[in-house]
């Protein structure tokens, strides 16, 4: 059993640090406090390689492995939640669902842009009506001459005010039918004529992260833009699902570690009865859980994530990763803002930031309800993966790095 | 143009220093390139950048210090070599320029070599003026920006950042620099750059294939190290009805401390 870090994902690991501490942490808490996200953020983390980190050279991706995409998710979740949702619906939820899903043709016109950054990609599957049961959401795809026509609105969407491409998911066969084989997933391009959209402001958290909703009215969208086959896009959304799961639950390991170096620095300042607040054994009790907790992520998602290097289906253990890590990043981060006391009530320092921000993954990507149920029918033996028809293809070095044929 | 850029692996500069048994203690720190010579890395790569040519990384260190010139390999550089080998422990200046001096002359007709202003371990910033003086070439040293460069004429001018103000100056080429972080700013490694560099070789070369028979012996000892005193701070908060009150308050505590 190998538990060391490659000395290739040890370098990605210290360049996005680098890149997070310098470029995004100094601006964050101002991005914040006005709701706004960074209109050049994207296209900078396009242009270092970040979007495309774990996609194969021929796609215009980094080649590297899915381990390297965990380890940038939790160093962007380190410094704001924001920058590390821009990663789990662009990449985690849309590219790894094209590479996963799509036709070699769909994988050049729509991978490859949104692998390089120069096309932002969102993921639209919540609607107004429907979240956890996605098997009932309304949206509507009625096939038309050459293709097919969305009818529908979708909410909290991350992205939506900024995305090029989406992958949208209707409707397609009547109610009366099995509801998980009704559903069908396409690729939206959100200058198609009957697309609207907008932002949505007034969250909790994540207030430096772009969030809206889009809307389909008599949307026309071809046959090719079809991902996988109809009636595939239950089962396309939650593998979809389980890139994007990973990471959260990656960014939430980062948002413990936070936590952590955040509270540690004020127990050994901050004084109290005439010593350090760290010598205060019900704050190293604190301290010590929050230790414990990034422990216990990071082993999780990187244990998922190497599952995914493998090839091996790896549902089960990414939602236990998810499921684990965002309880424990808002417990941490509760905790946190108990050791900086009035303090870490203020936005004067971070800890009140990344309570507001860990809440959302609690609901967000599967809620800890359904990650609950999930887990309870694995444990009981109700629930089994069965093989589908395209996995996501296992990392091989060779391959990921090898230009494209042309 | 054919160019050297010299790195050292150093601790990461969060690490606290202590003194244990009389020597400077870093703890477990992460191992990295010197931050300073990220700076000389940089602008290597763009002197090449911009005249054509390749940048050789070099470094003198054990097997690990590998992983320093993986990360100049990652940011661009084309070719990296370690000078490595068991006599060498410790080394002072003296011995480390002697080292890359003689590793500088094996890698042929060399027009450029960048040294980062110092190492954040050892802090002495002598380094790159004494390997330039084992060369015989000019040594131009805390440059703040490459004001010319003329491959054809070889010749380059730098602008040297000093206490008193900037100095320009003009030397032949070959010729050694060391830079200062005014002169650019490091480029991230790129992803693409991380996987060549994860997968480059990496020739070692001992101190008999760089033409040195007897390793060079260090001339400086540390005879006593020891942490400065730690220094411990009190805070008052001096108070008053107004701010005209606080002030005077606060003036006769600073006069009853002698500090004014």
């Amino acid at each position: 059993m190998e538990f060391s870090l490659t000395s290739e994902q040890l370098m990605v690991q210290r360049m996005v640090r680098d890149f997070a501490q310098k470029e995004a942490a100094p601006r964050i808490k101002e991005l914040d406090r006005d709701q706004r996200a960074d209109p050049g953020l994207i296209q900078r983390m396009g242009a270092l390689g970040l979007l495309g980190i774990c996609l194969p050279v021929r796609y215009g991706g980094q080649g590297l492995d899915y381990i390297s995409l965990g380890l940038v998710c939790e160093e962007l979740e380190y410094v704001d939640s924001s920058l590390r949702v821009v990663l789990s619906v662009h990449l985690g939820l849309n590219s790894l669902g094209l590479l996963q899903w799509g036709s070699e043709a769909q994988k050049l016109r729509y991978l490859v842009p949104q692998a390089t950054g120069e096309k932002v990609a969102g993921f639209a599957l919540t609607e107004p009506g429907a979240g956890s049961d996605v098997a009932g959401l309304a949206s509507t795809a009625r096939p038309v001459d050459g293709g097919y026509q969305l009818q529908g609105e979708k909410t909290w969407i991350s992205l939506a005010g900024v995305a090029d491409h989406v992958l949208w998911f209707a409707r397609t066969a009547s109610k009366a039918a099995d509801p998980h084989q009704a559903l069908t997933a396409f690729i939206l391009e959100t200058d198609r004529p009957g697309v609207q959209r907008g932002d949505l402001h007034g969250k909790l958290g994540i207030r430096a992260g772009s969030t809206g909703w889009l809307a389909c009215d008599q949307v026309f969208v071809p046959v090719e833009n079809r991902l996988g086959e109809e009636g595939e896009g239950f089962r396309i959304a939650m593998a979809c699902l389980d890139g994007g799961r990973y990471t959260v639950a990656s960014g939430a390991a980062g948002l413990i570690r936070a936590c952590l170096d955040a509270s540690v620095r004020y127990a050994q300042e901050r004084r109290v009865f005439g010593k350090p607040l760290a010598e205060v054994q019900l704050i190293e009790q604190k301290i010590a859980g929050m230790a414990q907790a990034h422990a216990i992520a990071r082993l999780l998602y990187l244990q998922a994530g190497w599952m995914k290097n493998q090839g091996l289906r790896n549902t089960r253990e990414t939602s236990m990763a998810k499921w684990y890590a965002t309880e424990a990043a808002f417990a941490c981060a509760s905790q946190a803002v108990q050791v900086h006391g009035a303090y870490g009530y203020s936005d004067e320092y971070d800890v009140e930031r990344f309570l507001r921000n860990a809440r959302g993954a609690m609901i967000y990507e599967g809620t800890s309800e359904i990650h609950t149920l999930i887990q309870a029918g694995y444990a009981l033996g109700a629930r089994v993966d069965t093989p589908l028809r395209c996995e996501l293809p296992a990392y091989d070095p060779a391959v990921w790095s090898a230009p494209g044929s042309d | 143009m054919n160019i050297v850029v010299c790195v050292k692996q150093t601790p990461d500069t969060a690490a606290t220093v202590t003194v244990q048994d009389g020597k400077v203690s870093w703890g477990d720190a992460p191992l990295v390139i010197n931050p300073w010579d990220e700076f000389a890395v940089e602008q290597a790569l763009r002197t090449k950048e911009a005249h054509g040519g390749k940048v050789t990384a070099l470094s003198l260190g054990p097997e690990a210090a590998k992983e320093a010139l993986k990360h100049a390999l990652a940011m661009g550089c084309d070719e990296a070599v370690l000078v490595s080998d068991p006599a060498i422990s410790a080394p002072d200046s003296l011995v480390v320029s002697t080292v890359l001096a003689a590793a500088i002359a094996k890698l042929g007709e060399v027009d450029l070599v960048f040294f980062g202003r110092q190492a954040v371990d050892s802090d002495t910033g002598l380094t790159g003026a004494q390997v330039a003086r084992r060369l015989g070439w000019p040594s131009l040293s805390l440059a703040a920006a490459v004001t010319a460069l003329d491959p054809g004429a070889k010749t380059i001018t730098v602008a040297r950042m000093l206490d008193e103000g900037r100095q320009e100056v003009k030397a032949p080429l070959p010729a050694v620099v060391s830079v200062t972080k005014e002169i650019c700013e490091p480029r991230y490694p790129s992803f693409m750059g991380i996987r060549k560099a994860s997968k480059a070789p990496i020739p070692v070369w001992s101190l008999a294939e760089i033409g040195i028979s007897a390793a060079p012996q260090s001339v400086l000892t540390w005879p006593e190290v020891f942490a400065p005193p730690k220094i411990e701070t009190q805070c008052e908060i001096v108070a008053g009805d107004s701010a005209v009150a606080k002030a005077a308050a606060l003036a006769a505590r600073l006069i009853e401390e002698k500090v004014i």
